[in-house]
């Protein structure tokens, strides 16, 4: 795990539910084929509404037309982000996407589960309201051993909630390689 | 120390005297629901984790129910079924319901229950979010995705951080208006879709207990729609009398301490309460149905997980007996022992499925339909700028297919008056 993630911010409202990270008739491609797996990442966020797509200003596709690579790797985003199923297509389709961590003020269980145990992206939680602060495209940096985000393009530093329990888990990449280092898995 | 009911399920299965909200425990499962949607990627990691001869936990507690994608021409789709009948192959699972044969069941949900897998006391997780359907047989039933699953297969355990509890309270006598799923839509209005994550909804109270077993499944099964790992209700006689016919397997009944700590308790009056929807686009945008009756709409959706129960068609049929629908009207039973039921199960004298086709209904086969939207050739999608009252359970941006497309969740009486006027309706209106 690196201990600083840089990159652009793509910013998100509330209450973003899975259908929206990837719709529901995408869920039939393959997980584990590399060329099929694309197309997770071409799809990712596809069922954000265009006017939210990229705020303050709407109308901005998180990947573009064409790509299965997203110019954005951080995503900010208000309470709630990842409700709705159980789909761990979602988490991982903003990871092929390029997505690296997602910042918002809370998650929905499943979602967060996802994003930890299958070590796809980072979720992280602030108690402020990123979401009106940050705009798509402002550079971000991310320092996970001081649990801060700087605000690159205006010059501002937020606290991250400490990622507590999970961290271990985080760090390890998963909770697959978590139990290989706990011995949890020699059942 | 007092515990509530999902304490107590807890500390059984991490083979502890007692838990603590907020500590993480490891559980031992009792049962690993999947589907053709999560199935195959599941299986996917297991073998590249445990490798490619590993063998899961225990067969016989892997429970394989196809109902996503079933009746459609995409391929991948059609993949992912030959997918999970490898699988189940591979490992001789004696729970598989293949597509395509006379076990194939239906939505994955409904099938547990009437299969005779939900048993009091349990833990039961399954890559479904609705998962948590479940809980109305006073057992624990709560989502996951892949990889937890995949580990589950693999160790026959999980960590989960004990939830702490809310309890909801219905007190009263349940009119002929009113359906379980106004109440869970007037819950969600109150508390909002996040206002129970990572904590167990609790569900007491007369009139709670007066309902049958698929009314209470209507309950939980939306716990996850206010963000809640699990709704609960615990078990009782209606229960027993339910689980007895279906299986003979032993359960165990726990109830909550009535001094156990709760998080907060909301208490509802029956008689205060009217029938309600939940308008585009969150499952928490309650109205009652009155408030917005001139709504126009341009399909009515009676199916899923929640409903499309056989409890579900009996109200509907309450309604369009001797009625004709004005806007197409979908009908789409859970599983095939729901759809058996149409045709046999009668409303005053007549059958229902003979009531609903009498009314101008369209019956497709059991699965999940267009509740999630689906593959483009889905029964029931949602079209354009459609306006679909429907029984199911999500109504977020594109959920039943279009993203142009407004749902409103309502109860199946509340689809049905609405299905005949062609604009939401208080089914009062048909009641009198």
């Amino acid at each position: 795990m690196d201990s600083i993630i840089q990159g652009k911010a793509y910013v998100l409202g509330k209450n973003i539910d899975t259908d929206q990270i990837i719709p529901a008739e995408h869920l039939v491609y393959s997980l584990s084929d590399p060329e099929e797996v694309k197309l997770y990442g071409k799809y990712a966020l596809s069922g954000v509404p265009l006017a939210e797509a990229g705020l303050p200003e709407g109308n901005r596709p998180f990947v573009t037309e064409g790509e299965f690579r997203s110019e954005y790797s951080i995503i900010i985003a208000g309470s709630n982000f990842g409700c709705g199923s159980s789909r761990e297509h979602a988490p991982f389709s903003l990871q092929v996407a390029g997505a690296k961590a997602i910042i918002a003020e809370s998650y929905a269980r499943i979602f967060y589960r996802n994003c930890v145990d299958g070590g796809f992206v980072i979720p992280f939680e602030t108690s402020e309201t990123l979401n009106s602060s940050v705009q798509t495209g402002d550079e971000l940096s991310i320092d996970l051993e001081n649990n801060t985000i700087t605000n690159l393009t205006r010059n501002k530093t937020y606290t991250l909630r400490p990622l507590g329990d999970v961290y271990n888990i985080v760090k390890a990449g998963g909770i697959f390689a978590y139990a290989k280092q706990e011995n949890l898995m020699s059942s | 120390m007092a515990q509530t009911i999902t304490q107590k399920i807890f500390a059984r299965a991490a083979n502890q005297k007692s838990v603590d909200a907020g500590e993480n425990v490891w559980l031992n499962v009792d049962t690993l629901l999947t589907h053709d949607v999560c199935g195959p990627p599941t299986f996917d990691i297991f073998k590249e984790k445990f490798g490619s001869d590993a063998r899961v936990w225990d067969p016989e507690k892997v429970v394989v129910l196809p109902d996503h994608y079933i009746f459609t021409a995409n391929e991948h789709a059609h993949r992912n079924i030959d997918l999970l009948r490898k699988f189940a192959d591979e490992q001789n699972l004696p729970n598989y319901y293949d597509v395509g044969t006379d076990r194939y069941k239906g939505v994955c949900h409904v099938a547990l229950a009437q299969e005779g897998y939900n048993l009091p006391g349990t833990v039961l997780f399954g890559t479904d979010s609705h998962t948590c359907t479940s809980g109305a047989f006073g057992m624990f039933g709560t989502g996951i995705g892949n990889t937890d699953a995949a580990f589950i297969l693999g160790t026959g355990k999980i960590w989960e951080k004990v939830p702490e509890s809310m309890k909801f309270i219905f007190e009263g006598e349940m009119p002929d208006y009113l359906a379980a799923k106004d109440l869970i839509l007037q819950i969600l209005g109150d508390i909002g879709t996040d206002g129970a994550t990572y904590r167990a909804m609790e569900f007491d109270g007369t009139a709670v207990f007066s309902l049958p077993m698929e009314e209470r499944m209507t309950l939980t099964n939306m716990a996850i729609e206010a963000g809640g790992m699990n709704g609960i209700i615990a078990a009782d006689e209606v229960t027993e009398a339910y689980v007895k016919k279906r299986s003979q397997k032993p359960y165990q009944i726990f109830r909550s301490d009535p001094d156990a700590e709760y998080h907060s308790i909301y208490r509802y009056a029956i008689e205060d309460l009217e029938p309600v929807v939940a308008m585009p686009h969150s499952p928490d945008n309650r109205a009652t149905v009155r408030s917005v009756q001139n709504t126009r709409i341009s399909k009515s959706y009676i199916g899923s997980c929640t409903g499309g129960k056989l409890s579900d068609f009996v109200m509907a049929a309450g309604i369009l007996k001797g009625n004709t629908v004005s806007v197409p009207t979908n009908i789409v039973p859970a599983t095939v022992e729901v759809a058996r039921s149409l045709e046999t199960e009668l409303v005053d004298g007549k059958p229902i499925s003979k009531i609903l086709e009498d009314a101008g209904c369209t019956i497709a086969a059991p699965s999940c339909a267009a509740c999630l939207g689906g593959p483009s050739d889905t029964f029931g999608r949602s079209e354009d700028d459609d306006f679909v009252v429907s029984t199911t359970n999500r109504n977020f941006p594109g959920r039943m297919g279009s993203k142009k497309a407004g749902v409103c969740l309502a109860s199946p009486l509340t689809a049905a008056a609405s299905a005949v006027t062609g604009k939401l309706t208080d089914p009062r209106e048909f009641l009198r």
